[in-house]
């Protein structure tokens, strides 16, 4: 990515600041406060209402749904601190960021970093525009933590490949328009072997079969490649540079589900908070269950510890220039720390936080209830939390296997 | 394991060849799928009643065969390893009120037909969503019985409400005054609120001051039992799992990092069966019952937790899908954790008995 030019002055900062909260005021309908990204999910379709995709078109022009992206594809141009800015004036508005989705969590920065100037031209904009819903194709099902042991072979056919094989776990399958995949274009070396295409989902050939999960969605495909021809310029980087090119996506996927930021504000309230309502309390406001009470506090001040760890590393890794393998750290401990949050909430609700359906459960207890659930996959995707430790322990701490 | 004399041993393995057979997880998927809230098949109910199972702890002489809490614990294990869905867990609690409670006569015209699976029982007293036995409104007067009972187990199938009032517990049969509203829960068995309003209530007058205590510390080691089933079931599934799947050209098992964790749950699960057995055994010798059962339950809470959470981790993606069975181990965990008696309040009853 282009190098940050930083905000000269406080006033210049205060400048942007405004201009944001009359964009805001221009063209954030009022009826979306309080709603969060129904295209950045990945656990159901969008049906946008009028408002949504005024809003969606508003924030895209401005390419301020990827605010330090480069302007020539689409993107903000904008410097960090001015995107903290968009951030904290969104917030404040009740706002939401109406562009998300795997093309801004992580293709979309690899392939400002490994695509030619073609396909950032043709790719990049309408991920800014937050037209093209993108769909992860690595995992296979004997390819899972094991993912360079792909099988699906790209076989090259001149002037395009034809692909054979089948994907899973492939989130939004069902309803993304395009996928990055990591295939085989070599047998003869493992890693050495694997090529980063992008494939068109209605090309034929291509068929998607929804699986169910846990949480009751689903979110997730089987995602079967029958003789779907990939022309040729949907090749990223070097036939064979698909291990590197794939590895470098997986940071960008690592840190954005441990992401600091974006947590700190799923966390929402503060557990005690709603314990508050649920539970007894004392003469003080205090917590009548003195071991809840204690675990809430326990949890609190981790979680609190986290984010210090997260903004430390971020500013840390600034000047090695983007992600790096601090991310495996702060994805392991982010996605144990939502979970236990999750595991808190139903320690605090009762029963009353087991609800599967029902008028006698709130939205909002329900759809904690399948988070809870879904959560259990954050510890498996992107890199298991045991991957994770491998990572860190080997390349990071340089322990070696025993030969 | 505890030494069974041989009587157990024929009931625990009578129990595990129905379970296997007749009962797996597809019959609770079928369950699930009728989408009944009542939520058991009674066909199975009726012939587990028949092998004798809903009278295990129920004296000879009103029908049952008086083995006791050991042998009941050994049959819901049983069962809470294929999550078979019925409503014996709670009929064996509730008929233990009666047999600790009841008179001649209630005894007589209940606990016959509660053994034979014609009547089903259940136990309704938490009014909240929390456990917490202290906190009760319900009230009985000139034989009435008012209140609102909340999440009651298995009470679509019962005929009979074992109820806790203010002062002591009462019989209330299913009918006037009764009313149903279910509350579906992630483990998609029979959960309802229940509100009695002036409905006939017949007091349990004997078993002195304790007897609401005692019949919880009941439920407290029968669910402890079942989570015990359910625990061994999560933990052999996952054990033959990473025997099966390979990865980097290796079966998971050889990891060592996996290797051990299966060594800390196997460990975990041992304490556990230990926890669950003692409060079983300390109910049928009737000594040291309050603190065993809070062992068990506690014992019970903390390694079902840890075990459905690594359960689903170990297996990776596939541990996540509906198709696969661990998913539902830890939905009904959560359920059976937060029943009779959270980790927090059976902590701060363990420090309470203990003096502290
Ligand atoms: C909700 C969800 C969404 C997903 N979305 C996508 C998607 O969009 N696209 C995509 O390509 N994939 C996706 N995945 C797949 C995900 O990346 C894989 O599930 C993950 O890589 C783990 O692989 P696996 O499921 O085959 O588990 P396995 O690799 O079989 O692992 C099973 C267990 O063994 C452990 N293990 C494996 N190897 C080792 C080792 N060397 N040392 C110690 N422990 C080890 C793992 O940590 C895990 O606990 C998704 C998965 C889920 C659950």
């Amino acid at each position: 990515m282009a190098t940050q030019i930083e905000p000269a002055t406080q006033t210049d900062e205060d400048a942007f600041r405004a201009e944001v909260q009359q964009f805001l005021a221009d063209n954030f309908p009022a009826e979306l406060k309080g709603q969060s990204n129904a295209l950045a999910g990945v656990d159901g379709p969008t049906n946008e209402t009028p408002a949504q995709t005024k809003w969606r078109e508003a924030v895209g022009a401005r390419g301020w749904g990827t605010p330090t992206w480069p302007k020539e594809y689409g993107g903000g141009g904008l410097t960090k601190a001015q995107a903290k800015i968009i951030d904290q004036e969104f917030a404040k508005a009740g706002a939401y960021n109406p562009i998300g989705g795997m093309g801004v969590m992580m293709f979309g920065p690899t392939l400002l970093e490994y695509g030619n100037e073609a396909q950032k031209q043709e790719h990049i904009p309408p991920i800014c525009r937050g037209e093209i819903r993108w769909c992860q194709g690595y995992s296979e099902p004997n390819a899972g933590s094991d993912l360079a042991n792909l099988q699906t072979f790209a076989e090259d056919k001149g002037d395009h490949y034809l692909v054979n094989g089948q994907k899973t776990w492939t989130s939004g399958g069902q309803w993304a328009d395009k996928c990055f995949a990591i295939v085989r274009t070599d047998k003869s070396d493992k890693h050495k072997g694997i090529s980063f295409m992008l494939i068109d989902m209605d090309t034929p050939g291509v068929e998607v079969r929804p699986i169910t999960m846990i949480s009751g969605t689903s979110p997730f495909c089987e995602t079967f490649f029958t003789d779907v021809k990939v022309p040729k310029e949907n090749l990223v980087g070097e036939e064979g540079q698909g291990w590197t090119i794939g590895k470098r996506l997986l940071q960008h996927e690592r840190t954005n589900i441990s992401g600091g930021g974006s947590l700190a504000r799923l966390m929402g309230q503060s557990l005690g908070d709603i314990a508050k309502k649920y539970q007894p309390t004392g003469a003080d406001g205090e917590l009548a269950d003195a071991v809840l009470r204690d675990k809430i506090a326990d949890f609190e001040i981790r979680w609190n510890s986290f984010l210090l760890t997260a903004r430390r590393a971020m500013e840390e890794s600034k000047a090695a220039g983007g992600v790096s393998e601090i991310s495996s750290v702060l994805k392991k401990l982010g996605t144990k720390l939502s979970q236990e949050r999750s595991e808190l909430l139903i320690e605090i609700r009762g029963l009353q936080g087991l609800g599967w359906e029902g008028d006698g459960f709130s939205d909002g207890e329900l759809g904690a209830v399948r988070a809870w659930l879904f959560g259990k996959a954050t510890t498996i995707y992107g890199g298991s939390t045991e991957i994770q430790n491998n990572i860190i322990a080997k390349r990071v701490l340089g322990m070696l296997d025993h030969q | 394991m505890a030494v069974l004399n041989e009587e157990q041993e024929m009931l625990r393995d009578m129990a595990r060849d129905w379970a296997v057979n007749e009962s797996p997880v597809t019959e609770f998927r079928k369950v699930r799928a009728s989408g009944e809230p009542e939520a058991f098949n009674r066909d199975a109910y009726a012939t587990m009643a028949q092998m004798g199972w809903a009278g295990v702890i129920i004296p000879e002489e009103h029908g049952g065969s008086d083995f006791g809490f050991l042998s009941a614990g050994l049959v819901v294990e049983e069962l809470g390893k294929t999550l078979t869905a019925s409503p014996l867990v709670m009929n064996t609690v509730a008929a233990s009120a009666i047999v600790l409670g009841g008179s001649d006569e209630q005894k007589a015209r209940w606990l016959p037909r509660l053994a034979s699976g014609e009547a089903i029982a259940t136990l309704a007293v938490d009014e909240g969503p929390s456990h917490d036995p202290a906190k009760i409104e319900t009230s009985v007067s000139d034989g009435k019985l008012s209140g609102t009972k909340a999440f009651v187990h298995e009470a679509h199938g019962a005929d009979l409400f074992v109820v806790a009032a203010k002062d002591g517990l009462y019989l209330v049969e299913k009918g006037d005054g009764v009313a149903l509203t279910t509350r579906k829960l992630t483990d998609q068995r029979s959960h309802a609120d229940v509100t009695f309003d002036g409905a006939a209530a017949e007091k349990l007058a004997n078993g002195g001051d304790s007897l609401l205590d005692d019949v919880l510390d009941r439920a407290r080691v029968l669910t402890a039992a079942e989570m015990l089933g359910m625990a061994q079931q999560v933990f052999d599934d996952t054990l033959d799992y990473l025997k099966q799947r390979v990865q980097f050209n290796q079966v998971l098992a050889s990891f060592q990092a996996l290797q051990h964790r299966m060594a800390d749950l196997f460990a975990d699960l041992a304490q556990m069966r230990s926890a669950v057995e003692a409060g079983l055994q300390a109910v049928d010798a009737g000594f040291g019952v309050a603190r065993a059962a809070t062992i068990a339950k506690t014992e019970a809470n903390r390694v079902m937790h840890t075990m459905a959470n690594e359960g689903i981790q170990l297996h990776g993606g596939i541990g996540m899908t509906d198709e696969y069975d661990v998913g539902f181990y830890l939905k009904r965990a959560r359920v059976l954790e937060q029943s009779f008696g959270s980790s927090s309040w059976l902590k701060d009853r363990f420090s309470k008995l203990s003096g502290y």
